[in-house]
C-alpha cells in the first residue's frame, strides 16, 4: 500500500520517450501506460481486510453443552484482490507534439498533474529540431521513399555548394516570415531585448516555419539536413526536402524524419523502448522537472510582458 | 411473533400499495427481505446457500424460494439478485420505533392463519439470544459480486480456489449464473473430475476464470469428450495439458471436436501423430474459429510461396503461425525474404523468426549491417543463425553476436 502510493507520487510531470520508427505515436503512448499500470499494480500488495465476527460455537460449560459467541478474525472476500480487480486500471498520460507512424525521434509524454505542463509548452511555442535524410534521383507521391514512384532524375550535377546556396535561401526567406509573425517592431527596445534572449519568435498559431537548417552530410545521392523549425509536420518537412530536389534541378525523396530536440527535451533525455519501466520514468521526470519550469517561465513570462505592453501601447494610441 | 407478523404485514402492505423502489426502503429499514413471486415478477430470485446455522429456533425462519425468475433486464452483467434467507431482527428495542402503525395489522391478522406473532419485547434465553444474527441485507440487484461474495459459499469457495471474480463477472450471464450454483451439488462433482483428468491443483481456478460455462456442462457429456479424446490416443497427460491450457476444450460437442481434429489432418496433410502434437503443443487450434487458420495456411502458400512440406514442418515446429495476424505475418516475411535477403529453405529451417516483433528484428538486423556482421548464410564465415538472433535478449545478444557494448547498440537504436 504505502509502496504503490509513494510510486504515484513520483509520477507526476514530463518525461521523453524516444519513438522508434514504424509505430503509431498512439501505440507508444497507450503501450507506456500498459507497462506502467503493470507494474504499478504488482506493487499494490494490501494486506487482506480483516473482519471481526462473532460466531455461535459449543462449548462444555457448567451444565452440558452451551451455545456462546466466540471471536474469530476472518478476511472480508469482497476486499480481495481477485474480487475486486486490479487496484488501477487507468493512468492519465497525455501526448505532447506527435510524431508520424513513418517518423522516429523525441516524443514527450505528460503523466498526471503533468498534462496541465503539456498544455503550457503547446501555448509557448518551443521549436524542434529534426534530422532529415535525403535521396537525390527520385520522385514519390507522397514524397518519401516508400511512395508510387513518379519521375527519376539524374543528380550528378548537384554539388555540396548549390545544395548549401539553396539551404541558405530558404533560411532566409523563413526568417523573414518568422520576424513578420512574431508581430514586433525591430526598432524598439523590446525587440532588442527579446532578441538577446533569443525569444524572437511567434507566440501564437502560424504555418510551419523554419528557424535553421544547415547540411549535415553530402554523400551523393545521400545526404543528411539538420531542420529548426516550429508549428511543422513531418509530412512538411518531407515536402520540404522534395522541393530542395526540385530546385537543385533534379529529385529527392525523404527517407528519414527524426526529431531530435523537443523545446528542452533532446535525445540524451528521451528513453528507449527496454527502459521504460517505472523507476527510470520516475528518474527521467525528476530530472526534467528543473528545465521545463526554467523555459516555460522564459517563454510565458515574456509572452505576458508583451502582451501588457500592447495593451499600453494600444490604449495611449487610442487616448491621443 | 408478533413483531413478525407485523413486519410481514407492513412488508404487504407497502407492496401492494406502493411503487418496488419505497417497498425497498421498507424493507432496508426493517431489515428483512421477503418477496412475494407474483407481485414483484421484475427481480430475479436466487437461491443462496444454507450459510447460516438452522437450528429450527422459532424466532429464525430460513425460507428458501424454490422457483427462479429469468430477470429480463440483465445486460452486461448487471445481476439482479436477492437474498431469500429470512434473517431475525436484531434484538434491540430502537428498532421497534420504526415499526408502522398497527390499525392496519388487524385486518390482516386474518389472512395470517400462522401462530399469532411475538413481541419484540417477550424474553428469550440465552441460547436463542446467542444465535440471533444481525448483518445488513444484500442489496437487491448489483452490478458486481463483490457485494455477495461474504454471505454466499460458493463464491467463497471459488475465490479461494483462485477464480478471478472480477474477470468473471464481465462476462454475459455469467455473475448471474455463478450465483445461482450450489458448491456441493454442482461444482465440487466438476472439480472432482478434473482433477481425475490430471488438472493441477492450481490449474482449477484459471480454469474456471476463463470459461465458467464449463460449470454447466453435463456430467455425462464431459465423461463422453475425454473418453473420445482418449479414444484417439492422447496420453493423459496431454489431455491434462489440452485440458488446462484451453479452458472451452470440454465445452465443445464430440462432433465439433471430431470435426476440427479432420480439418487438421486433411487440409495440412500431416499424418496422425504430427496432428496430435500440434493439438497438444497449442490446443487452442481446437477452440478457435478455423476460417484465420485457413486463410494463413492459403497465404503461407500462395503468397509466401513455402512448399507444402516446409510449410508442414515450420508448422509442426511453431503451430502459432497459424493463428497469427495475417498482416503482420506477411510484413514480417517481406522484410526477412526481400530486405535481409534470406532464402526459403533458411526460413523453414528457423521458423522462430515468424514468432517474434518485427521492430525487433529490424532494429538488430540493421544494427548488424552497421557493423557490417550481418550474414545469415550458413556456408559463409562468420555466420549468424536466425533463431539467435530473435531468441536472445540484448545483452547476450550484444556481447556474443554483434560483439559490441549495450550502450552502443542503444545509441544506434537512438539513430534510427
Amino acid at each position: 500500500m504505502a509502496a504503490g502510493r509513494a510510486a504515484r507520487t513520483g509520477l507526476n510531470g514530463l518525461f521523453a520517450v524516444y519513438k522508434p520508427p514504424g509505430v503509431a505515436s498512439i501505440r507508444v503512448r497507450d503501450s507506456v501506460e500498459t507497462l506502467l499500470l503493470k507494474e504499478l499494480n504488482s506493487l499494490e500488495q494490501p494486506a487482506v481486510q480483516q473482519q471481526v465476527r462473532f460466531l455461535p460455537n459449543t462449548v462444555e460449560g457448567n451444565a452440558g453443552k452451551e451455545l456462546t459467541l466466540t471471536v474469530t478474525q476472518l478476511p472480508v472476500l469482497a476486499a480481495h484482490p481477485l474480487v475486486r480487480g486490479p487496484e488501477l486500471t487507468h493512468l492519465k498520460i497525455g501526448a505532447g507534439h506527435r510524431l508520424d507512424t513513418k517518423s522516429s525521434g523525441v516524443f514527450v509524454l505528460g503523466v498526471g498533474h503533468g498534462n496541465k505542463l503539456l498544455t503550457d509548452m503547446y501555448n509557448a511555442h518551443f521549436t524542434r529540431a529534426y534530422t532529415v535524410r535525403g535521396l537525390f534521383g527520385k520522385a514519390t507521391d507522397d514524397f518519401s521513399d516508400t511512395g508510387r514512384l513518379i519521375e527519376k532524375t539524374t543528380f550528378d550535377h548537384v554539388t555540396r555548394d548549390k545544395l548549401e546556396r539553396i539551404l541558405a535561401v530558404i533560411q532566409g526567406t523563413n526568417h523573414k516570415a518568422l520576424l513578420m509573425y512574431s508581430n514586433i517592431d525591430l526598432k524598439t527596445q523590446e525587440a532588442y531585448e527579446l532578441a538577446v534572449e533569443r525569444l524572437i519568435r511567434p507566440m501564437e498559431k502560424t504555418p510551419p516555419l523554419i528557424t535553421a537548417i544547415r547540411c549535415l552530410q553530402f554523400a551523393p545521392p545521400e545526404f543528411q539536413l539538420e531542420i529548426q523549425c516550429m508549428h511543422e509536420t513531418q509530412q512538411y518537412l518531407r515536402k520540404v526536402v522534395h522541393e530542395i530536389g526540385l530546385e537543385l534541378k533534379s529529385t529527392a525523396v525523404c527517407t528519414q524524419v527524426r526529431r531530435t530536440r523537443d523545446g528542452c527535451f533532446t535525445l540524451d533525455n528521451a528513453l528507449l523502448r527496454t527502459h521504460w519501466n517505472l523507476q527510470n520514468i520516475r528518474n527521467s521526470i525528476r530530472d526534467s522537472k528543473v528545465k521545463v519550469k526554467v523555459e516555460l517561465q522564459r517563454s510565458l513570462g515574456h509572452q505576458a510582458r508583451r502582451g501588457k505592453r500592447h495593451t499600453d501601447t494600444d490604449q495611449v494610441a487610442e487616448s491621443e | 411473533m408478533a413483531f413478525w407478523a407485523r413486519q410481514i404485514s407492513i412488508w404487504y402492505l407497502s407492496v401492494k400499495t406502493s411503487s418496488v423502489a419505497n417497498s425497498i426502503q421498507q424493507l432496508r429499514k426493517t431489515h428483512r427481505t421477503w418477496m412475494q413471486l407474483h407481485e414483484l415478477s421484475v427481480l430475479s430470485f436466487l437461491c443462496t446457500d444454507n450459510h447460516f446455522p438452522q437450528h429450527g429456533l422459532k424466532t429464525y425462519r430460513s425460507v428458501s424460494l424454490g422457483s427462479r425468475l429469468q430477470s429480463t433486464n440483465s445486460n452486461n452483467g448487471q445481476i439482479l439478485s436477492e437474498e431469500t434467507n429470512l434473517l431475525s431482527p436484531v434484538n434491540h428495542y430502537q428498532q421497534q420505533a420504526e415499526v408502522i402503525p398497527s390499525s392496519d395489522t388487524k385486518t390482516l391478522y386474518e389472512v395470517w392463519e400462522d401462530t399469532p406473532p411475538s413481541s419484540a419485547l417477550e424474553e428469550i434465553s440465552e441460547e436463542e439470544a446467542v444465535q440471533i444474527v444481525a448483518e445488513p441485507p444484500l442489496p437487491l440487484g448489483s452490478f458486481t459480486l463483490q457485494d455477495y461474495v461474504d454471505r454466499s459459499e460458493t463464491l467463497s469457495q471459488l475465490v479461494l480456489l483462485g477464480v478471478d471474480l472480477s474477470k468473471v463477472e464481465k462476462r454475459p450471464n455469467a455473475g448471474q449464473f455463478l450465483l445461482r450454483l450450489d458448491f456441493e451439488k454442482d461444482i465440487r462433482k466438476r472439480l472432482l473430475f478434473l482433477k481425475d483428468v490430471g488438472v493441477e491443483d492450481n490449474q482449477l481456478g484459471p480454469i474456471l476464470t476463463q470459461n465458467p460455462y464449463f460449470l454447466a456442462v453435463d456430467m455425462e457429456a464431459l465423461e463422453t469428450r475425454v473418453a473420445y479424446l482418449k479414444s484417439k490416443k492422447f496420453g493423459k497427460e496431454a489431455v491434462a495439458r489440452m485440458v488446462s491450457r484451453a479452458p472451452f476444450l470440454l465445452s465443445f460437442s464430440v462432433e465439433r471436436l471430431d470435426n476440427r481434429l479432420g480439418f487438421f489432418q486433411k487440409e495440412l496433410g500431416l499424418s496422425v501423430q504430427k496432428t496430435r502434437d500440434l493439438v497438444v503443443s497449442l490446443p487452442r487450434l481446437l477452440t478457435g474459429s478455423l476460417e484465420p487458420i485457413k486463410e494463413n495456411w492459403q497465404v503461407c502458400q500462395v503468397e509466401l510461396g513455402f512448399r507444402r512440406n516446409e510449410m508442414q514442418h515450420i508448422v509442426s515446429k511453431i503451430p502459432k503461425i497459424l493463428t497469427a495476424n495475417k498482416r503482420k505475418l506477411i510484413e514480417t516475411f517481406d522484410y526477412l525474404h526481400n530486405v535481409m535477403g534470406i532464402p526459403h529453405h533458411i526460413l523453414t529451417n528457423f521458423p522462430q523468426v515468424f514468432n517474434s516483433k518485427l521492430l525487433r528484428v529490424k532494429e538488430r538486423h540493421m544494427f548488424l549491417t552497421f557493423l557490417g556482421r550481418a550474414q545469415y548464410d550458413p556456408a559463409q564465415p562468420s555466420y549468424i543463425s536466425l533463431d539467435k538472433l530473435v531468441s536472445m535478449p540484448d545483452e547476450v545478444f550484444c556481447t556474443e553476436i554483434a560483439k559490441a557494448s549495450v550502450k552502443n547498440f542503444e545509441k544506434f537504436l537512438k539513430t534510427l
